[in-house]
């Protein structure tokens, strides 16, 4: 059953500038949606439509079977964690969490009882009675978690939660995050630029691009099977490396006017002439569990670049021509004009 | 599909709401301003004499600015200021920056030294005029008792005699006054200076000097435009000080524009002329305001000159 | 740049001196008797009195200014700050066409010389009967009190963060619960200062107070001063006392808040 159903949803600015278009998206009651793009590609705004904090210019937008595209936000029954917290800075923790329940009129023995839980289940019991200006980062998000979470709404909505940390605690709040989706069966919706955070974390990711949505699908069909050359090149890192039609040869059969794609992984080393193509090593990364090797294609390293990642042994040197072999299961064609996939 | 009103709910409530607590300020404000402004244009059309009510209102076209623009007392009043902006400007802006220098690494005695800096701006002008008078006034007053037991002066001037002396107390009581301003608002913009473009250009082996021309004047130059706008319009339109002081004397050589539209209008009672002269001034701070927005606006966009 | 520990001292001691010789003149000599006034000065004090201090009250009757003024600066700000919140947080937080052309013409009415609207304020005054009456007074200060207030408080909700009130609606508060609420808590410092900067700036203000009194029972406190008058010669001792009377609210006020108030200032001013 879908809980939140985007109908051709659309938003143009005044000044013509335009967020979004034709977007149609359904999100699953209980489900991690997350939203994933290059910054200006619209998810922020998308994520603002739902929320109620910016209106469509056309479409609409149904939570449960509500049509709430005309409804304010505080009739949606949606909760928000921002980018920046957006924490009261002249409350105590306390009176944070309890805000929202407090507009809507709940019984303070409610409250109370809820904001207990929350601050257990989040491990705020100790700073309840300090203000915001008073916690470190991670305790500072976890508030806005609390916030959200003690008004126990249909739906979820993070918008860039984790951009702000550092990056440790940035990946141990990600598993956080996920174990409270787990606990709480809540349906969210996410938004992130960062792809690995989107692979991580969605059940389901919706990739934009300019106001449009390129593909909608579970992180390992996005991985596997990307519908175009943008969803292809931006899940996976390192990204995919794309290729003429033509540059080696044995690939076939290959579609008429094609780029081929092939990911960093899929792609061994092997001593000279012995794979599909010979290849320059131009510059080698040890990464501790594999090795990053930047290969230039032909035998004089004059073609495109290569990426390819190799297991830490054997080591790989430098300024040598070494053998590439594709795996043929995993080869992905690419209409040139239109980017999207042909094979 | 069915499609959301495009303009509505959200945005337009926001707006509505907007302009619901934007118009009682608006309102007010073109009652009180815009209102009587444009009487005064109207007004500056007119022979409007309150001495000679039986004389009535008849339109003039531009008689008025005619007369002004021909009477040398007019001149000499737009001379004044013009010599009162540049100097007591000029000497502030100077004085400022160097106090906001010397302001921008102390750190004992902060509270002191913004107490110090705030208090003469707070007091009202013509209390400070009144101040600088009484020290400059008298055979025997403070300024004449120290300048001649220093050597200075060989006897006591009378300061409010001579049309050139009377000037000194006046640019002095006005740098006094707002030096401070300056001073604050130029160090606000220091303080926004990067601290390591100082550290990359000593690096580069620049001295201070150099620092100082290639480092904080580039990036000082919006806080002083910022300065330099609000100083030299308050300056333009000075009155309050000059009335206190020297009551536009002696005669009337240091009467500001503002000084003798105040006694064309309020004294001579002449409406209509006082109108032109203040369409007059009116114009010209505007020329001024537009001018510097050009520069400032120039500045802040990154334009080169 | 290499750190001189004595210049900025050096100049400290100047900028502190010369900022507080006049005061020290003038109060030194508020409490010396007018005979002694313009013979030999010395710059410590030897004879001191109270007599000039008793004469602005008693002869001068100094109260009434004082009570004018109070009256006149308490209403202006009151006023101007209730109307000016209002607009300067639609003009800071709210999104909607026309807001940057009205934000600058406020701004710039507090721009207009004040000589240039005296004639027809007095000649409405005059029409409604209004000379020489407190709102007489307010009405005009409204014209530099109101841009300024408005300027200074967007410069305060400007700096409240950003998502405040978004967070707020989707707790489930309404755009005005929300203001009520998040905003006014935190704009409370700020609408503070403002209303003690404005309340200065309306005590300071001469031209108008000139212009639209006749006499002593509305006369403000710097019209008081000017208009001071002896029988045979200048009376600077109590001149001098009632500078003292007159400047000590607003010097206490300022030197109460000097942080906030430099903040105020400064801060709408450099980043615009």
């Amino acid at each position: 059953m879908a809980l939140v159903r985007l109908e051709g949803i659309g938003k143009t600015y005044p000044n013509g500038h335009v967020a979004a278009k034709g977007l149609d998206l359904e999100i699953h009651d209980g489900e991690f949606m997350v939203l994933v793009g290059p910054s200006g590609c619209g998810k922020s705004t998308v994520l603002r439509m739902i929320a109620g904090l910016e209106t469509p210019t056309a479409g609409r937008i149904l939570i449960g079977d509500r049509d709430v595209t005309a409804l304010p936000p505080q009739d949606r029954d949606i909760a928000m964690v921002f980018q920046t917290y957006a924490l009261y800075p002249h409350m105590t923790v306390r009176e944070n969490l309890a805000f929202g329940l407090r507009m809507r009129g709940t019984e303070s023995a409610v409250i109370e009882q809820r904001v207990q839980e929350a601050s257990r289940a989040l491990g705020l019991e100790p700073v309840l009675g300090r203000r915001p200006a008073q916690l470190s980062g991670g305790q500072r998000q976890r508030v806005a978690l609390g916030r959200a979470i003690v008004r126990e709404p249909k739906v979820f909505l993070f918008d860039e939660p984790l951009s702000n940390l550092d990056a440790k605690l940035r990946v141990e709040t990600r598993a956080e995050l996920a174990r409270l989706h787990r606990r709480l069966g809540a349906t969210v919706v996410y938004v992130t630029h960062d792809q690995e955070e989107a692979m991580t974390l969605g059940w389901r990711v919706a990739v934009m691009r300019d106001g449009f949505l390129q593909q909608v699908a579970p992180p390992m069909e996005l991985y596997r099977r990307p519908a175009n050359r943008f969803v292809a090149e931006f899940v996976g890192s390192p990204g995919m490396n794309f290729l003429a039609g033509d540059a080696v040869p044995g690939m076939g059969p290959a579609p008429a006017a094609a780029t081929l794609g092939v990911r960093p992984h899929d792609l061994t080393i092997v001593p000279e002439g012995a794979g599909d193509t010979d290849a320059w090593v131009d510059v080698v990364e040890p990464r501790g569990s594999e090795l990053l090797v930047y290969l230039r294609m032909g035998a004089k390293g004059d073609g495109a670049e290569l990426r390819v990642v190799a297991p830490p042994e054997p080591a790989i040197e430098e300024e040598r021509v070494v053998g590439v072999r594709f795996d043929r299961a995993r080869l992905h064609w690419f209409e040139r004009e239109s980017g999207k996939r042909v094979g | 599909m069915p499609g959301a009103d495009p303009t509505s709910s959200i945005e337009r409530q926001e707006a509505r709401i907007a302009w619901a607590l934007v118009l009682p300020a608006v309102l007010t404000i073109l009652l009180v301003a815009l209102f009587p402004l444009a009487w005064t244009v109207w007004e500056s059309f007119h022979l409007h004499d309150l001495r000679m009510p039986w004389l009535g209102k008849p339109f003039v076209g531009i008689d008025n600015y005619v007369e002004a623009f021909g009477d040398p007392r007019f001149w000499a009043a737009l001379g004044h200021t013009a010599f009162f902006a540049v100097t007591s400007v000029g000497l502030e802006l100077i004085i400022g920056l160097w106090l906001a220098l010397a302001l921008n690494r102390a750190f004992r005695g902060r509270g002191l030294v913004r107490a110090a800096v705030l208090v003469p701006w707070a007091i009202p002008t013509v209390v400070s005029a009144l101040l600088w008078r009484f020290m400059f006034e008298g055979q025997s007053g403070i300024v004449n008792s120290l300048l001649v037991d220093l050597r200075v002066l060989r006897e006591p001037l009378v300061w409010f005699i001579h049309p050139a002396a009377a000037w000194v107390p006046v640019i002095l009581a006005d740098v006094w006054k707002t030096t401070p301003f300056v001073a604050l608002l130029l160090l606000a913009g220091l303080q926004n200076i990067d601290a390591s473009l100082y550290e990359a250009a000593r690096i580069d082996g620049a001295s201070a000097w150099r620092q100082f021309r290639h480092v904080t004047l580039p990036l000082l130059k919006p806080a002083i435009l910022v300065a330099l706008i609000f100083r030299t319009l308050d300056a333009f339109r000075v009155f309050d000080l000059i009335y206190a002081l020297t009551g536009g004397g002696p005669g009337t050589s240091t009467e500001p524009i503002a000084l003798y539209t105040f006694n064309a209008l309020l004294q001579n009672l002449q409406f209509g002329y006082g109108s032109a002269l203040s369409v007059i001034v009116f114009a010209i701070t505007f020329c001024l305001a537009l001018l510097y927005i050009r520069f400032l606006g120039a500045e802040l966009t990154g334009a080169r000159r | 740049m290499r750190p001189r520990s004595w210049w900025p001292g050096i100049v400290l001691a100047l900028l502190v001196g010369a900022s507080a010789f006049p005061f020290y003149w003038a109060i030194l000599s508020s409490f010396t008797p007018e005979a002694r006034l313009f013979q030999a000065p010395s710059l410590l004090p030897s004879q001191l009195v109270l007599d000039h201090y008793r004469a602005l009250f008693s002869e001068r009757n100094f109260w009434l200014p004082i009570r004018n003024s109070l009256i006149v600066a308490g209403s202006t700000t009151v006023f101007c700050v209730a109307l000016g919140a209002l607009c300067a947080y639609a003009l800071a937080r709210l999104e909607f066409r026309g807001k940057a052309l009205l934000l600058g013409s406020i701004l710039a009415v507090g721009m207009f010389p004040q000589i240039s609207v005296v004639s027809p304020l007095y000649l409405l005054l005059r029409e409604l009967r209004l000379i020489n009456t407190y709102p007489g007074l307010v009405l005009p200060y409204l014209t530099f009190a109101m841009p300024l207030t408005v300027w200074l408080l967007v410069g305060f909700f400007r700096q409240l963060p950003g998502e405040l009130e978004e967070a707020a609606m989707v707790d489930g508060a309404s755009r005005l619960r929300a203001f009520w609420e998040v905003i006014v808590p935190l704009a409370v410092p700020g609408i503070a200062t403002t209303a003690i900067l404005t309340f200065v700036y309306s005590w300071n203000e001469f031209l108008f107070a000139l212009s639209f009194t006749l006499g002593p029972e509305r006369q403000t406190v710097p019209v008081a001063i000017a208009l001071f008058r002896g029988q045979y010669q200048v009376p600077w001792g109590q001149i001098l006392a009632a500078a003292v009377v007159a400047t000590l609210p607003v010097t206490l006020l300022v030197l109460a808040f000097q942080r906030r108030i430099v903040q105020g200032l400064t801060a709408g001013a450099v980043k615009g």
